[in-house]
């Protein structure tokens, strides 16, 4: 029968226009200023640095090694080491980065700043309300703006901060249990204290080392790319 | 047949529905009073004019809030609800919007016709609120020929589609606007047709006297044309035809937006696109208001008992009836192709028309009885299911093929 | 005469010189949709209303429509090279005035022909109505005979070139 089609099709939306009124579970826009959905726990946007303890400058992780701004894409990153040295987690002297600014209208959320960072100085944040009104300092972020506490990164990411936070532990009690056992050896051997300690800082330099050289050839292999374009 | 007018004369009686039912003609005669006897006619006039110009603005504002939203419920989302309360201040917003927009004119565009175009519209549309009887003694111009002056105001809106088309110097305006043109020539023969059915039952060409020809009741229930088998048929026929008049979906293919940006007026911005979509929602009252005077008896109340509510409540509720339904297809049913456009037309909606006219005919000589209720319906069934065989039949579900572009 | 009647002839008037001395066909289509809105206008203070909505209808909505139309689909809205102008004008213009001149005289002759009246004469639809199906219906019949050959035949233009192109 000619028409009968039209008349299916204008019950059905009459069916979804009272429906929409009577049953909740039909409108499924979520009024987004007022309502939110909790972001995902892998969701990501931007990073941040992440800092122990209360004091976003004596806590912060960051060694300054550079190789996120080496390894940066788009190099949004820009990192000036410091001169002097503080104790970080272990309570080993270390750089920690003079200026650390993220320009993230470059950034283009990659996630590999986060891969290569052998600190876990560097994690990735779910915050996604960043408009300002000014495009450029607005949106060049310096170290305090992007420094956040370890419990806000617990927050956004539990699983992968609780294995973070598991991971250095370890690391802490190992580097301590060697610590223990050198200072034990050298009481044994009565040998001079103020060198020992110093041992397994050059192990983990000399890892360092390893990488950064390997991270210096990949720039330099871009570089004329670049240029020649 | 029992005409309840006995009734009504009781009710008409009753100064306060009196009041009530003529309070726009009172305030009109009141207002008239202030202004000297020579130009007594003339302000009544004016004050008429400008309660249309004002009124229908206002419900082409309301209309557009009601359609963002009744759209929204029907595809099961919200719609517009952060301006004002539940978002009723949307087309102030709108309105503001538009007014201080950039006006833009394409640098080869021919101005002078790009600037009258929509001129031509609105004020042609605006033409054809005139005749329509909006209540009891409530129509600005009671014209001999009524109708004819409403076809001829709509006749002149298809030129400021084209002038607005052909003005603006791009390609997709020039189509649209052939598009627009070819469209509502097409529909405006079986518009016209589908109307002087009622004309021929009714015996005249002015609205009021169409209206005043259905003012009767049998029990408690009215006389209106669509209660009759060629009234029915007419006004399906006349639906159709008013949709792809206006512009409207599923006849919306002048401005698809997938194959043409917006039509003819794809090079318009600011005031003069808002006054556009104005005259389209203008089209669309006026055709309703037509609609509702041709078939569904104007500002009668739709039973006897009923007749103490207000006339012009009556007119009014039926045209808003009739914009929901428009909003409801929109919501509905997707946008034809060019050549079914077309076809649909020329091959169904003309014929069933015309074979309209001739079972009218036979309705007005067949006298009254239960037999021409019987014949009537019988043809007008039987060649509606015939028709819409064929058509099903040529129906071909599968790739389109193209003529000249392979 | 009232002013309304000047001002209403020069419109009309204006519209139809424009047609014929504008360069650009589409805006000479244009002018004659002036030219014929002031007919109608003219008729409608005639208090003709039949055959000043008529004119709109007919004219405005249909001719007016159909040569913006034929313009378009005949690349005519192009300019011509060698000018818009005819060359024969002076011609033209002759036989315009013969032809004027012919209606003039026609119409001055008829002023005495008619009788004259102070009343208006009114005549509503319904009149106009019995007139065509009653007096006038052999008239009406053979337009409407010519016309609906005038169907066919475009009908049969149409198919021709469909059956070619198969």
């Amino acid at each position: 029968m000619l028409g009968d089609g039209i008349l299916k099709g204008m019950a059905e939306t009459a069916r979804n226009f009272f429906g929409s009124y009577v049953s909740k579970e039909r409108l499924t826009t979520v009024e987004y200023p007022e309502q939110r959905i909790p972001t995902a726990e892998n969701a990501r946007v931007f990073p941040f640095l992440v800092y122990d303890g209360t004091d976003w400058e004596a806590g912060m992780r960051c060694v300054a090694c550079q190789i996120c701004e080496k390894e940066c894409p788009p190099k949004c990153i820009y990192i000036d080491k410091s001169t002097d040295k503080k104790p970080d987690y272990v309570g080993k002297p270390q750089f920690y980065p003079a200026r650390f600014d993220i320009d993230i209208s470059v950034c283009m959320s990659c996630q590999i700043c986060v891969e290569v960072c052998p600190f876990e100085a560097i994690k990735m944040d779910t915050q996604f309300e960043l408009a300002t009104d000014d495009r450029f300092g607005g949106l060049l972020y310096d170290r305090k703006e992007l420094s956040r506490s370890n419990e806000y990164y617990h927050a956004i990411h539990p699983t992968e901060a609780a294995e973070v936070d598991a991971r250095l532990a370890e690391e802490k009690a190992k580097v301590e249990a060697k610590a223990k056992a050198a200072a034990e050896a050298a009481a044994a051997k009565a040998a001079a204290a103020a060198t020992q300690p110093a041992a397994p800082a050059k192990a983990d330099s000399s890892g360092l080392a390893a990488t950064a050289p390997e991270a210096a050839s990949l720039t330099d292999a871009t570089k004329p790319a670049g240029g020649g374009s | 047949m029992i005409t309840m007018l006995g009734a009504a004369n009781l009710l008409l009686a009753n100064p306060l529905f009196t009041n009530l039912d003529q309070i726009f003609v009172l305030l009109r005669n009141w207002l008239v009073g202030f202004f000297p006897v020579a130009i007594r006619p003339a302000a009544g006039v004016v004050l008429g004019v400008v309660a249309i110009v004002c009124v229908f603005p206002g419900l082409f504002a309301l209309t557009t809030v009601f359609e963002r939203k009744g759209l929204g419920r029907i595809q099961n989302r919200l719609g517009p609800n952060r301006v004002g309360p539940f978002g009723f201040f949307q087309p102030i917003a709108d309105g503001i919007k538009s007014l201080t927009k950039e006006d833009v004119v394409p640098f080869r565009a021919n101005a002078v016709v790009h600037f009258l175009a929509p001129l031509v519209l609105v004020v042609t549309v605006f033409m054809g609120f005139a005749v329509l009887p909006m209540g009891r003694n409530m129509v600005l111009v009671d014209m001999d020929s009524g109708l004819l002056f409403f076809f001829a105001m709509g006749a002149a809106t298809e030129l400021s589609v084209f002038m607005a088309g052909w003005s603006s110097r791009n390609k997709y305006s020039m189509l649209g606007a052939m598009r627009a043109v070819a469209q509502m020539i097409s529909y405006e023969v079986v518009l016209l047709l589908s109307a002087v059915s009622v004309v021929m039952i009714a015996g005249s060409l002015s609205l009021p006297a169409i209206v005043a020809a259905q003012n009767q009741y049998t029990g408690s229930f009215p006389h209106w044309y669509i209660f009759t088998p060629w009234g029915l048929a007419g006004f399906v026929v006349f639906a159709i035809a008013a949709t792809a008049e206006s512009n409207r979906s599923p006849f919306d293919l002048p401005e698809g937006e997938s194959e043409l940006v917006a039509g003819y007026h794809t090079e318009y911005s600011g005031f003069k696109f808002a006054l556009f979509f104005l005259g389209e929602y203008l089209a669309m009252f006026s055709l309703s208001g037509l609609g509702v005077t041709l078939f569904f008896g104007g500002w009668l109340a739709p039973f006897s008992f009923l007749n103490f509510v207000p006339s012009w409540i009556w007119f009014f509720g039926k045209v808003m009836f009739f914009i929901f339904v428009f909003i409801w297809m929109r919501g509905t049913l997707p946008r034809l192709r060019q050549d079914q456009l077309m076809n649909f037309a020329w091959k169904f909606t003309l014929p069933f028309t015309l074979l309209n006219l001739l079972v009218t005919a036979l309705w007005r000589f067949m006298g009254e009885g239960w037999q021409r209720w019987v014949v009537c319906t019988i043809i007008l069934a039987a060649a509606y299911v015939i028709f819409g065989r064929i058509e099903m039949r040529r129906q071909h579900f599968g790739p389109r093929k193209y003529r000249y572009a392979e | 005469m009232s002013p309304i009647f000047y001002l209403l002839a020069a419109l009309t008037l204006a519209g139809g010189l424009a047609a014929v001395l504008l360069k650009h066909l589409v805006h000479s289509a244009l002018a004659v949709t002036v030219a014929f809105a002031g007919l109608a206008l003219l008729f409608l203070q005639l208090d003709a209303q039949f055959a000043g909505f008529a004119q709109i209808l007919v004219y405005i909505g249909a001719v007016a429509i159909l040569i913006v139309f034929a313009i378009l689909l005949t690349h005519g809205s192009e300019l011509p090279k060698g000018g818009v102008f005819s060359h024969t004008w002076f011609l033209g213009l002759v036989i315009a005035a013969g032809v004027f001149a012919v209606l003039g005289w026609a119409v001055l002759a008829s002023v005495s022909a008619v009788p004259q009246s102070n009343i208006v004469p009114s005549v509503t639809v319904h009149d106009i109505g019995i007139a065509l199906v009653g007096r006038y219906v052999l008239p009406l019949e053979i337009v409407a005979l010519l016309l609906t050959a005038a169907t066919i035949g475009a009908v049969i233009v149409a198919m021709h070139e469909k059956e070619r192109a198969r």
